[in-house]
């Protein structure tokens, strides 16, 4: 899964691109707290666009809230945009769109 | 003849996107839709994912995990059969551990949603499972049931109008 990041007058758009599986989640955990590191005192939101993952099973769950619990700390909240059919239903049915809302 | 296959895998974490690949591919017989084809791959991820992380833990040498699937025909679809198998320390309470939400490894950002998406994303689902010796989870999933002679495929109706 590779993680890049683009900043548009102060939203912070987080790409994922790839699969997401628990193999897959420890490196892209890593790489989205960097980003958020680097970004989110300089930003209003943070929107994870899922356009480009082509597999998501429920690790994305905990990925999200995880990085949702990030940006909190820095009072920026986080949004997701673009979830497949298959990855809007877990979204939806975890509950996670209570928290993370779609953009 | 009935179709099957088996397979025998480490419960490796790398080994998560080959084991949903492959069953995947063994169902492509069926012509299963893309949404079909993404909800076994879900259901057989969280199945293979809850061996490598739960059943062996992670501090000993890599037990086994066996795929088996059973290809039932029936009409003009049919019906996938998966058994994943390992031979791991079990659980205790599988009401419990079946329940939404619930998991026992809070730290690692897990959901505790794995069986529920198996549940929900397959047609039938069971599991059982014995303390030290190891777990079995089935599921089933009908596919291209819908379809009829009379309303053939979308790729099926490009090459009859060729
Ligand atoms: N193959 C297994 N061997 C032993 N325990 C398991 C196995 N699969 C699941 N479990 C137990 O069931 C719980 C719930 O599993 P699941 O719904 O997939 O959530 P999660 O994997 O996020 O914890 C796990 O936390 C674990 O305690
Ligand atoms: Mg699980």
């Amino acid at each position: 899964m590779r993680i890049c990041a683009e900043q548009r007058d102060n939203v912070l758009y987080v790409r994922l691109n790839g699969e997401m599986d628990e193999y897959s989640a420890a490196l892209a955990r890593r790489d989205a707290d960097r980003l958020a590191e680097t970004y989110a005192a300089t930003s209003e939101r943070a929107i994870f666009d899922l356009s480009k993952v082509s597999f998501m099973d429920s690790t994305g769950i905990g990925f999200l809230i995880g990085r949702y619990k990030k940006f909190q700390r820095y009072g920026v909240p986080v949004y997701v945009t673009n979830p497949s059919a298959g990855t809007d239903r877990i979204l939806e049915m975890s509950g996670v769109y209570t928290l993370i809302p779609k953009a | 003849m009935e179709n099957f296959m088996k397979l025998e895998i480490a419960a490796l974490g790398e080994n998560e996107s080959f084991a949903r690949s492959a069953v995947a591919a063994f169902a492509l017989p069926l012509s299963p839709s893309l949404m079909e084809l993404s909800d076994i791959k879900t259901a057989v991820s969280e199945a293979v994912t809850n061996c490598v992380v739960h059943a062996y833990g992670r501090e000993t040498d890599a037990g086994k995990i066996r795929i088996e699937c059973r290809i039932e025909k029936t009409g003009f679809g049919g019906t996938l059969h998966i058994e994943i198998t390992d031979f791991g320390r079990g659980i205790d309470d599988v009401e419990k551990a079946i329940a939404p939400f619930y998991t026992t490894l809070k730290g690692d950002e897990r959901s505790g949603m794995g069986f529920t998406i198996m549940q929900t994303f397959m047609d039938e689902f069971s599991i059982e499972s014995e303390p030290t010796k190891g777990t079995v989870v089935k599921m089933s999933k009908r596919i291209g049931m819908e379809r009829t002679a009379e309303i053939p495929r979308a790729e099926e109706r490009e090459r009859v109008n060729a």
